[in-house]
Parts: structure tokens; C-alpha cells; sequence
């Protein structure tokens, strides 16, 4: 039986495949821009089209707390946060992780203070990359609402048992009506059947989690990393099904675009990939070698599908919505440590740009493809750039 | 006294063989007073069964089933609380090693 298709914001996307995938447990704190996505749920509870649990908590220290003592008796759970809320949920992110328990979050991308800003950049996620979660950015609402069905397989996959973040660009993709295809209650509930798990307490055969032996903590670590490295392939393998069943599929890790002859690429996360996608074609059209790749999974880290790409390309452009202050944007870190594993040694420029939800414009990216081709034929430039800059800097 | 076995906790041999998450408990790894310098001795003959001792003893080692309390040494870690609240001073904390062997 088809689904329906319906005209809604990214916020609602998440909340309606909430209600697909049937959760147990939500606990949530509104926070903007993701308070839509937690009205609608409570909604959704009070009219009984969703059987959970909903617990409205007092911050989103307890929201993570609460889902993980859900999720340590076994339940499926629900949270989402944004921005400072996640930074105040931050204590409890490697407990969620560290005990393996398969939370799904969606977060609404927004930047953290100071200066205070309610638009939308990747400071708040990008802060958490070492917690211990997996996360993946969406483009647009359709991927929103498909990502948090494909989280919960990912994330309860008996390889993987990791919690998993899913990103949304705040206002852009949260606040924005699109047309969302919804699948059929019956074809999410095969797809994702319900959560079963050894990982919890129990009466009959008692547990214990945040167990801590020095002897062994390292340990402990080590076998979560091990399967953290498992999840790549669960990705994949969990897309490809969702292709077979939802007619919609998303390239697992990352997502090349127009990659195949290219001689300068460019990186992105989140939203502005819509933006790059129709400047690389009307730059091809022009006969310009230009490509895209959208990373999509950040954690794990999609190490030797970038190798590839560095083996094949002459410049390679990191567009960042976050800047590491110090240092430079925390993508370009990532992919230039796995660029520096392949055989050739491509032009690496980074660019900083949309912070705090300054916009970057097509001719912003035009302009990076065209130093990008310059520096792939051997032009030196700055490697760190910032893009849209109302005011001159030296730097 | 019900008390939990003590089963020698084995090492997995390989990483991945290390648990995921939770980890199955209800058997106790090993006793664990080796630190104690104190232990509490009771008097028998000056204990009025009061059981202040065996509620407010932290570790749940006073057992009360017998005719007279007995202590649990194993797992005492010797606090000296239930000596401190004990109203009729019928125990008292002796140094370990000492000639009183209650263990
Ligand atoms: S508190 Fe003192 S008197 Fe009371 S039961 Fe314990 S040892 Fe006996
Ligand atoms: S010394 Fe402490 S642990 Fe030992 S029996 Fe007294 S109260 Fe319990």
C-alpha cells in the first residue's frame, strides 16, 4: 500500500517519523528551533496516535538522562535538542554511548553563544564528535524523516548498539515546508522491526551498567571503538534495504556528486549541499570539472571512501559551518587526516563560512570552485578562508 | 546470612569478546575488606539486641538470624559506624592483626 505524500517543515518530518518508528520513551525539553518537533510528538502522544511515554523534563540534562534509563530497561527512546541544550546535555552524551544504548537524537543545528544567535551553524554538534555517537547530517526534510528511521536499525543493530545524532540545519531545513513522502505504517514496521536487546537490566538476570574497572576501561573502550568501525558497513548495508523498500537511498557515508572526471571538489555537511549541487551544474555546463561530496556520516568517519576521492581529484575544498577557534574548521581536520593516508597529495583549502547562519550564496561557492581549479593547477593559497565577510581581515 | 558467591571474575580473553554495554552481575568478583585497619568485635554479653547496629551498618553485614549478631568479616570494610551508634558501647574497634580474632 503506497504512503501518502504531505507539505511539511523538517521539524515535523522528525516527529512524524517518530511516530513511525514508535519509541517507547521520548523525554524532551523544547529549545528553537527544534520545538516543533517536540510539540508535534506531544500532540501526537495526547491523541493517541503514538503509545509512548512522553516525559516533559526540566532540561535536557535529564531529557539524555531519562532516555538512557529507558534504554537501560530496554526501551526504544526519543530525545532532541539543539544548540546550548546540547552542551548542557553534554555530561551525559558518553554515558548514552559508553553503556551502548540505541538513543536516537535529533538535533537542531543552531550556533552557541557568545555572541547569543538562534540561526543555524554546526558549532553545537561538531563539539560532540568525540562522545561516543554517531552522527549524520540531512539535506532536506525528506532525508530528515528517512534518517531517523534508518538511525534506529543503524543504532540498534546488535553490531553497532550505539546512539546515533541526527542533524538538521536549524530554521533552514527545520523551519522549511517541503513535500515529504510517508511511507506505510506496515512497510516502517518490517523495515524496522521492534527493539529487542540482551543490553539491559533485568530482574531475572541482573546487570549493571557504567561499570568501571581501571583494569579494564581501556578495554571496554576498545571493543565500542571496534564496533564503532562495524557501523560503516551497517550504514551502507542498512541504506541499501531502505532503497529496496522506500524507493530512496542516500549513498550510506558519504554522497558523491558529480565526482566521477572532477578536478576540484568540495565538501559539505547539512543544507548548503542543495546550494553547491546546482552551482556544480551550471559551472558544468560551463565545462568546469566541479563535484560534490556530502559527507553524511561524520561518526564513523568515512575514512577510505575520502582516501578514494583524494586519489582521484586535484583540489579538494572543505566548506565548514564551524570553526575550531585556534585552529581551523573541524571537517577539514577530519578529511585531511584521511587525505594524508592516499597516494597523491591534492590542494586542501578550508573554508569557514555560515557561522551563526550567515548565508553563503552561490557566487560564494563559484568563487571557491574557481580558486579551488587554480589551486589544482598548482596556484598557492591561503589554506584556511572565510567566506561572506561583510568586513575586510587580514589573515 | 544470605550472601551472594564469590565467583573469580575471568578476563575476556580478546577485546571483542569484552561485553556490549551492560554487564551481567549477581555474583560478587571478591571480598573486599582487604583495607580495613579497624574491626568491629561485639560483646555478647553487653549487646541488648537493639539492632541499631545491623540497620545502619553501610554494607549490610550484621546478620541477625543467629541467636546473637554476627558480623560478616568478609565484606566489614570496618567504618566503625555501627560501633559509634551502638548505645550500650557493645562493640568495639580492635586493630587488625591484633591478638582478638573474631575473623
Ligand atoms: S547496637 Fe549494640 S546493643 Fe544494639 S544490637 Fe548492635 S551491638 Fe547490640
Ligand atoms: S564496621 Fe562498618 S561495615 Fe563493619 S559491621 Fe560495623 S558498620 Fe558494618
Amino acid at each position: 500500500m503506497p504512503g501518502k505524500k504531505i507539505f511539511i517543515s523538517g521539524d515535523e518530518a522528525v516527529a512524524e517519523a517518530v511516530r513511525m518508528a514508535r519509541p517507547h520513551v521520548i523525554s524532551a525539553y523544547p529549545i528553537t528551533p527544534q520545538t516543533v518537533t517536540v510539540e508535534r510528538i506531544s500532540d501526537f502522544v495526547e491523541d493517541g496516535s503514538l503509545k509512548s511515554e512522553y516525559l516533559h523534563v526540566e532540561s535536557e540534562h535529564s531529557a539524555m538522562s531519562a532516555a538512557i534509563g529507558a534504554a537501560a530497561v530496554g526501551a526504544r527512546t526519543f530525545t532532541a535538542t539543539s544548540s546550548q541544550g546540547l552542551l548542557y546535555m553534554a555530561e551525559t552524551l558518553p554515558y548514552a554511548s559508553g553503556a551502548r544504548f540505541p538513543i536516537v537524537m535529533m538535533n537542531a543545528n543552531r550556533t552557541v553563544a557568545t555572541p547569543w544567535a538562534l540561526l543555524s551553524d554546526h558549532r553545537d554538534s561538531l563539539s560532540q564528535l568525540d562522545s561516543g555517537w554517531m552522527q549524520v547530517y540531512c539535506e532536506d526534510a525528506q532525508e530528515a524523516f528517512d534518517m531517523i528511521l534508518q538511525a534506529y536499525r543503524i543504532a540498534e543493530d546488535p553490531r553497532v548498539m550505539s546512539p546515533v545524532m541526527v542533524n538538521l540545519d536549524g530554521f533552514i531545513l527545520t523551519h522549511t515546508y517541503e513535500m515529504v513522502d510517508l511511507p506505510d505504517q506496515e512497510e516502517v514496521d518490517a523495515f524496522l522491526p521492534p527493539y529487542r536487546t540482551e543490553n539491559r537490566m533485568d530482574l531475572e538476570e541482573p546487570r549493571t551498567v557504567c561499570y568501571a574497572s581501571l583494569d579494564e576501561y581501556m578495554e571496554f573502550h576498545m571493543k565500542q571503538e571496534f564496533d564503532m568501525r562495524k557501523a560503516r558497513a551497517v550504514i551502507a548495508e542498512v541504506d541499501r534495504d531502505f532503497g529496496i523498500r522506500f524507493g530512496r537511498q542516500y549513498g550510506g557515508l558519504l554522497e558523491k556528486y558529480r565526482c566521477e572526471d572532477a578536478d576540484a571538489v568540495i565538501f559539505t555537511l547539512g543544507s548548503v549541499t542543495g546550494t553547491v549541487r546546482s552551482v556544480i551544474d551550471s559551472m558544468r555546463g560551463n565545462g568546469y570539472r566541479v563535484g560534490l561530496v556530502k559527507m553524511r556520516f561524520v561518526r564513523p568517519f568515512p575514512e577510505d571512501e575520502v582516501v578514494d576521492i583524494a586519489e582521484k581529484v586535484k583540489a579538494i575544498g572543505v566548506l565548514d559551518r564551524d570553526l575550531s577557534i585556534g585552529y581551523e574548521g573541524i571537517v577539514f581536520s577530519n578529511v585531511s587526516s584521511s587525505v594524508l593516508r592516499a597516494c597523491s597529495a591534492p590542494a586542501m583549502v578550508n573554508y569557514i563560512g555560515g557561522l551563526g547562519g550567515r548565508n553563503i550564496s552561490k557566487d560564494n561557492i563559484q568563487e571557491m570552485f574557481l580558486e579551488l581549479l587554480r589551486a589544482a593547477d598548482g596556484e598557492k593559497g591561503k589554506r584556511v578562508r572565510f567566506v561572506n565577510v561583510g568586513s575586510e581581515y587580514d589573515g | 546470612m544470605d550472601r551472594p558467591k564469590i565467583v573469580r571474575y575471568e578476563k575476556p580473553g580478546k577485546v571483542e569478546n569484552y561485553p556490549c554495554g551492560a554487564i551481567r552481575v549477581g555474583t560478587l568478583v571478591q571480598d573486599n575488606a582487604g583495607w580495613r585497619i579497624l574491626k568491629p568485635v561485639i560483646d555478647h554479653g553487653k549487646c541488648v539486641m537493639c539492632l541499631r547496629c545491623f540497620l545502619l551498618c553501610p554494607d549490610g553485614v550484621i546478620d541477625k538470624s543467629g541467636k546473637i549478631l554476627e558480623i560478616d568479616y568478609r565484606f566489614c570494610k570496618g567504618c566503625g559506624i555501627c560501633a559509634r551508634e551502638c548505645k550500650v558501647e557493645a562493640i568495639e574497634m580492635v586493630r587488625e592483626g591484633g591478638d582478638e580474632d573474631a575473623g
